[in-house]
């Protein structure tokens, strides 16, 4: 297959080896990839912040980019989320009735990396090694807007050498959510402090997820607490090879 | 009781900095959630069709709502076949003048009243104490806030950020007696003794009501102490205040509702007190009868298209008990009668997105969807913060940086060439060191040598 890489606007600027190990997973798995380094983001920070508008051209421009892919995938729950669920919200709210259709054509083209994966199978292929002892965080978008729960959990399972240990009130928000982190600082940093805790009581080296953004919040407050365990996005964990 | 109704007086981060410092309020929430949600979880997967059964809800909540003015005036004409007199109150100072007027026509100066949210909406208790007519809250919970002097922090438990310990020392205090013991049953005791006393005497008695049905023209009022049916039946005189939302077409919606309530708000299969009623009966429980069917804003939010699906709450508080942030900063945060996601989408709709505190509630929420997913009714709660971050007005600064961001991130070779010298990455880890108080909790992200694209051009190389 064809494949129409979407990397996120976050992960391009500041994470840029989850692009890599997305490329390189789906490369091992036959698949032809491609990058249009026409986009740029998918509008989500704008439409959750209240700038409808603007983050209704970002999504109008995104379906120029990605409407005649075969099959896009990409490194973060929300943002797929975000033109999964939002843009025909955005749509729905201005009339924007050509909007709506053009996203509802998304559906069953776009995925987010492990429910690529989780679908169309392959980690027989991959084969990753990975060994540390790692928790999973289900990231609310992923979990919630994408109805994954906690399936990507399943991949680590998987994963040669991997010590995995579940995190209890796993389904509790790290309390990033964008701009929410920075108007409700307060309220947001209780959330991570809990969900810091829960994470550092199992003595994990690792806490991985499907998304960027939780991840920099999460590890911003381990590492302010000088604490150990280390954040990683799941395709890292995913592209990691025993050495030969 | 202090406090009431719906206009916050401070922001809402404002305010949540101040109770979060509240450690004790914290523990008690997050003990209280917790169990109330485990449980929740338990009793809601008894139930095989409980997806569809929500869908059932929320699509006869859309009806109910598609024909309000019929269903509404269907109920008023089958309330007064019965006996019973409807009011209609267009906003909440005119709800307040007819229960006030209602009490003075029969010389009352003393009413009880069932919990009620809605009448805490319009901020009755210190409405009618001006005109010189006390309510006595008779809900335990409700009793305990009043005894307080505090206003309810949760729609089903409004004293959900007391312990026992606290409620102890309360009564001692308010009541001058003596508790034996912090236990559960020995503090409802003391309270019974109390209310019992209060209901005998009392003339007049103030209900909220769950929902109404139109075409019996019957009222229902769903609870779990008991309390309520002693307001309902014992006094002579009974007012209910109702939002017009609450009214259902037809009798059978009701069993729909009852599946979806208990579960959702108490965790329990069925409330233990379901009473329902129908005008007044000679020589049977109150023989004068009032509806005030009170508007404060909903006809508002009914036309609109997006905001209308708020309407549809069954008021169950699911959505604050799975609430991350609800059950950190507490109901008092919110500044208003209604707290948590529902109180963050209804509050500033009712009030108009011009109020300056009302509109920063859509801000609190991390958007995790922990209240949609709960919601019996299917609100789309993630969806109309959305929307409503919209519609309220932006304050300069951030409005220029946004529009930088747009300004970049609509033409990919301004976004490239940011990203090239790493600008992006500097910008949002700099952006985020100058808001106040992310750093002090979190540590910025390294900005890394390339960018993605950077690395995928030189490999095409
Ligand atoms: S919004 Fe939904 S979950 Fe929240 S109180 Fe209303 S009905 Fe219950």
């Amino acid at each position: 297959m064809t494949i129409q890489l979407f990397i996120t606007c976050l992960n391009d600027a500041l994470y840029p080896g989850t692009g890599v190990a997305t490329t390189e997973i789906l490369e091992r798995l036959g698949h032809s990839v491609e990058f249009d380094p026409r986009q740029t983001c998918c509008g989500q920070m704008h439409l959750n912040s209240g700038y409808t508008d603007e983050a209704i051209q970002l999504a109008e421009r995104w379906l120029d980019i990605y409407e005649d892919a075969e099959c896009i995938v990409s490194p973060s729950g929300s943002c797929v989320a975000n033109v999964r669920e939002m843009f025909g919200h955005a749509g729905h709210w201005t009339q924007n009735s050509n909007l709506i259709e053009r996203a509802a054509k998304m559906d069953g083209k776009l995925f987010e990396l492990s429910e690529f994966i989780l679908k169309f199978g392959g980690m027989d292929v991959l084969n990753p090694y990975f060994p540390h002892r790692v928790t999973y965080h289900p990231t609310c978008h992923g979990a919630r807007a994408l109805g994954l729960k906690d399936s990507p959990e399943q991949l680590l399972r998987q994963v040669q050498g991997l010590d995995f240990v579940e995190l209890s009130e796993k389904w509790q928000c790290c309390g990033f959510g964008g701009t929410f982190s920075l108007k409700n600082s307060d309220t947001s940093a209780a959330m991570l402090q809990d969900k810091c805790e829960t994470i550092c009581a199992l003595d994990v080296e690792y806490c991985v997820a499907i998304d960027n953004s939780c991840l920099m919040h999460i590890g911003g407050g381990l590492r302010k607490d000088g604490k150990v365990p280390k954040v990683i996005h799941l395709a890292e964990v995913l592209a990691s090879q025993e050495p030969k | 009781m202090s406090g009431g109704g719906i206009r916050p007086s401070m922001s809402f981060s404002d305010a949540a900095r101040e109770t979060l410092k509240n450690r004790t309020l914290r523990h008690n929430l997050g003990f209280a959630t917790r169990t109330i949600c485990s449980k929740r979880e338990k009793v809601v997967a008894e139930i095989a069709d409980w997806e569809q059964t929500r869908t059932a809800g929320s699509m006869l909540k859309d009806e109910a709502l598609a024909n309000l003015e019929e269903n509404l005036l269907i109920l008023e004409e089958k309330v007064v076949a019965a006996g019973g007199k409807v009011h209609w109150a267009a906003t909440a100072t005119q709800a307040v003048e007819i229960v006030a007027m209602i009490a003075k026509s029969h010389q009352v100066s003393k009413v009880v009243k069932v919990k009620s949210i809605t009448s805490d909406e319009i901020e009755l208790n210190d409405g009618l104490a001006a005109q010189g007519i006390t309510a006595l809250e008779t809900d335990l919970a409700e009793l305990i806030c009043q005894l307080a002097d505090d206003s309810p922090s949760h729609i089903l438990v409004p004293a959900i950020h007391k312990n026992r310990d606290e409620i102890r020392a309360l009564f001692e205090a308010k009541l001058g007696v003596r508790a034996e013991t912090s236990e559960p049953a020995a503090l409802a005791e003391i309270a019974r003794t109390h209310l019992r006393q209060k209901f005998l005497e009392a003339k007049m008695a103030v209900s909220g009501a769950n929902f109404a049905v139109a075409e019996t023209g019957c009222i229902g009022v769903v609870e779990s102490e008991g309390n309520g049916r002693m307001c309902l039946t014992l006094p002579e005189v009974l007012v209910t205040i109702m939002g017009i939302e609450k009214v259902l077409p037809k009798w059978e919606d009701v069993a729909t509702l009852m599946r979806l309530l208990p579960r959702s708000s108490t965790a329990e299969r069925m409330n233990p007190y379901t009473s329902i009623w129908t005008g007044v009966t000679p020589g049977d429980g109150p023989q004068e009868f009032h509806l005030i069917l009170l508007d404060n804003g909903r006809t508002t939010v009914l036309a609109d298209a997006v905001g209308r699906q708020t309407l549809r709450c069954i008021r169950c508080s699911a959505c604050l008990n799975v609430c991350p942030v609800y059950q950190r900063t507490g109901g008092h945060a919110y500044g208003s009668v209604y707290p948590g996601p529902i109180g963050a989408i209804l509050t500033p709709q009712l009030l108009g997105m011009e109020h300056k505190n009302a509109n920063t509630l859509p801000f609190a929420s991390s958007m995790c969807g922990a209240c949609y997913e709960a919601c019996p009714v299917k609100i789309n709660i993630p969806e109309v913060l959305a929307y409503l971050r919209g519609k309220t007005a932006k304050n300069p600064a951030e409005s220029s940086a946004f529009r930088a961001a747009f300004w970049m991130m609509s033409d990919h070779r301004r976004f490239s060439a940011a990203l090239k010298g790493r600008r992006l990455g500097v910008s949002i880890v700099s952006g985020l060191g100058l808001v106040k108080g992310w750093t002090d909790s979190r540590e910025m992200p390294e900005v890394p040598a390339e960018s993605f694209r950077t690395w995928w051009s030189k490999r095409g190389q």
